[in-house]
Formats: C-alpha cells, structure tokens, sequence
C-alpha cells in the first residue's frame, strides 16, 4: 500500500531487542496487556510521555513505591486521560516555541485507556481530543469489561457475555446489548489514523502503532485484549483465544487511512463462533440459539466490512466435513 | 534478592513520584509459578515467538551460539529469566515446535 507512513518493523526481527517495559510487574500470569505494552514502547522508543488511565495496566504495573515503565508515565482518573495527553502534547508545543526546547526533537505524546476508561467514562474527554485535533496517540486495550475491580461490564462486554453485574439468571443470560463501535465513534470526529489490532498478530500491531504515532493529529488504536480471569479461560491461552477472535471473524484486523478501510489480515475462510465462544467460561452458559444469533451478529459485521472494502476479504464460515451447522 | 520495606514518610517523595524506571525488576516473581517453562535447545528453532508474545519479558534472547545434534549452529539462545516468570504457559501453547514444556516446581 502506497502511504507516507515510514515503517521500520517489516518483520518479527525487526523488533528492537531492548525493553521499555519491564517485567515484574503484577499483571496476572498470562495477560496478555503485557505483551502489548512492550511492543508499543519498542515501538515508540524512548521519547515518549506515556498518559496512563486507571485499569488493569495502570495498577499492575506501578504498585507504588515500584514502576514497570522505562519511560515518564503519568498515571490518571478514569475520565481525564485523553485531556491530560492534550495538555501535555500543548506544554510540549508551548516549550519548543518558547525555546525551551529543542523545536526539532520529536516527544511523542501515548495516551493508554481501558475499554471502561475511554467507551465509557473517558468518551467525552476524547471525543474532546480528536476534535481539537492534538498530536496524541490513544490506544485502547479492550478486555470487555472492568476486569481489576471484579469483572463488572462495560461499553465494550459483547453481546451474551458473563460479567458480575450481567449474571446468569432466568431473566438475565449475561450481556444482553452490543458491543459499542470505538472506531466509528472516532471517525465521525474525522480523525486521520483509527485501527484495530491484536497481540497475536505481533507485526501487523506494531505496525499500526507506528503510523498510529507517526500521524500528525490525533490516532486511535483499538487493541483487542484477552482477559484470562474475566474471560475464565486458562492462562496459557491468552494468544490461542485473541487468535480464534480473528480466525472466527468476532475481531477483525482494519485500519482506516485518511478514509480509506483496508483489512490487515483477510480470513478466507472463517471458523464458527463456537469456537471462540467454547474456550471461554464467560459464554459456558449459551444455548445454540443463542450462539446463533452470536454468529448472525458476527456474519452481518463482516458483509459491513466486506461491503466497505468492496470485496470478499473476510470468507463464509467453514463449517468443515459435511457443512452442517452446530458442533 | 528484592528490597520490599516501602519508604517512611521522610523518604516518600513529593506527589509519590517514582524516580527509578523499570524498579519492578527488583521484584521476585517466582513465588506465582506452579509449572515453569523449560526450553530444549535441540528442539528449538530460534522463531522467536516466545519471546514476543512473553508479556512479562521472561523469555531472554542472548547471542550466545549452539550447535544442535544435526551439527546446525544457531546464533542465538533463548532461555527464561525465572525471576520475571509467572508460569502462565502461553510460550509453550504457542511454540510451533513444541519446544517448550511445563515442569511442575517443586516443593522445597
């Protein structure tokens, strides 16, 4: 793809073998937030300001008076990360003109939220954000839920998911809304760079971190991230699962430039939802039925990004054998 | 090996800033395992995936060769710094080679 991002990670090896962020932190054994926030600051490299939402990151890996972070890291409320980020990109702005600091060395400006920190409570602060246009880069890292202060939901809980406060009852069988769409509410802002990413796909991440924050203007990445105890699956499969959500279609690798939607990682041919939804305790309560309608979700939001592609990237499920429906 | 007396009040700087990047690597991770990772060397293929997908940078990549059985020589070595290890196993499940195995610890 012709673009005027300057991409220096083409491959796994191009991964700088230094860190930025440091193990011994107290994320728990096999999230895989870990392996996300390393890949950003190798990404993002040294001159950086990381603005950091209250969440799972957040706490985990600055139990004080300790940090995991190589870089300045300033820890926030729920709801003001993305103004903090503008008031840090303008401070440095404002520095440079008064001269006291160097006007061509290049501070990059990371703001990091939760998906309770920006789908919820930290909206209109971004919102706020993208619409002044700051040169901040946001990432998002999506567990569905508010995971550290026990698994409540959130904007982000899809539709049938267990969580604290959609239980399963009779009236209630988990989530009964969508999930919010985080990247068109920041392209109605005409935001110039939004993406959506996945730990299992190291190089297709790392890459959109990299135009994500070689963007002038604000950027959005959207970070899929398996939650091993929200999620209640087993520690080990942390990548096995953010894997299947690409590989069923439920998550789908895209990134819009300037306006232009193009799929990272096509899928000739999905898996059925099933197989995502069965390596996790949170949908061990769904009857066929209503994985049904889980797939009918998913096949309408790929004939949407299929249709705004203008071809086939994303396939028909593969239902394998003799093609009949169910397990 | 970790200091883990938190400062007193004369020590506690302004705003609870902390000075020291990257301190949590003065912490002890071993005590979260049940099963640590061992890395065969024979089998290992030098990929690199445990290394990117560790989410807790307990995989080490040192340049240090090896010969294999089948007189291969690899430039790099991959072995698991179990200070920062939790046991998670995500480094086995996704070793293409199966190279990874997962020992139960032992009670001392």
């Amino acid at each position: 793809m012709s673009s005027a991002y300057e991409l220096r990670m083409k491959n796994i090896w191009s991964l700088p073998r230094g860190e930025l962020f440091h193990g011994g932190h107290n994320l728990c054994a096999g999230c895989t937030a870990g392996t996300i926030m390393r890949h950003l600051l190798k990404v993002a490299g040294k001159d950086t300001i990381v603005v950091n939402a209250t969440g799972c990151v957040e706490v985990s890996t600055t139990p004080y008076p300790y940090t995991a972070w190589g870089v300045p890291w300033i820890h926030l409320a729920f709801e003001n990360t993305a103004a903090v980020a503008s008031g840090v990109e303008a401070a440095i702005n404002a520095l440079k003109l008064k001269g006291q600091l160097d006007p061509e060395k290049e501070v990059k400006v990371i703001a990091i939220g939760g998906d309770g920190g920006t789908f919820d409570i930290g909206l209109q602060a971004l919102s706020g954000m993208m619409e002044r246009g700051h040169n901040v880069t946001y990432i998002v890292y999506d567990n569905e839920g508010y995971m550290n202060t026990g698994i409540q939901r959130s904007g982000a809980t899809p539709f049938g998911a267990w969580t604290t406060t959609t239980p399963v009852g009779r009236r209630i069988r988990g989530e009964w809304r969508r999930k919010k769409d985080i990247i068109g509410i920041a392209l109605a802002h005409g935001i110039p760079y939004a993406a959506a990413a996945n730990p299992a796909y190291p190089v297709d991440m790392v890459q959109k971190f990299e135009k994500a924050i070689q963007t002038e203007g604000p950027s959005l990445v959207h970070v899929l991230m398996a939650c091993t105890t929200g999620w209640r699956f087993e520690p080990r499969l942390g990548i096995k699962v953010s894997k299947l959500a690409v590989e069923t279609g439920v998550w789908i690798n895209y990134e819009i430039e300037e306006g232009r939607l193009r799929v990272t990682t096509p899928v000739p041919k999905r898996k059925p939802v099933r197989e995502y939804l069965k390596l996790q305790g949170r949908f061990a309560h769904l009857r066929d039925f209503e994985i049904e309608i889980i797939q009918e979700m998913v096949d309408e939001q790929v004939e949407r990004i299929n249709k705004m592609v203008g071809k086939q990237v994303i396939g028909p499920v593969d239902y394998g054998g003799d093609g009949k429906k169910g397990a | 090996m970790s200091e883990t007396r938190l400062p007193t009040w004369t020590e506690v700087t302004p705003g609870g800033i902390v000075r020291e990047p990257g301190s949590t690597l003065r912490l002890d991770k071993n005590g979260w395992r049940v099963e640590k990772p061992v890395i065969d060397p024979e089998k290992c293929v030098r990929c690199r995936l445990c290394w990117i997908y560790c989410p807790d940078t307990a995989i080490l990549e040192v340049e240090e060769p090896y010969t294999n059985s089948k007189g291969r020589t690899y430039k790099l070595t991959y072995k698991v710094d179990y200070d920062r290890c939790k046991g998670c196993g995500i480094c086995a499940e996704e070793c293409p080679v199966d190279a990874i195995e997962m020992v139960p610890e032992e009670v001392a």
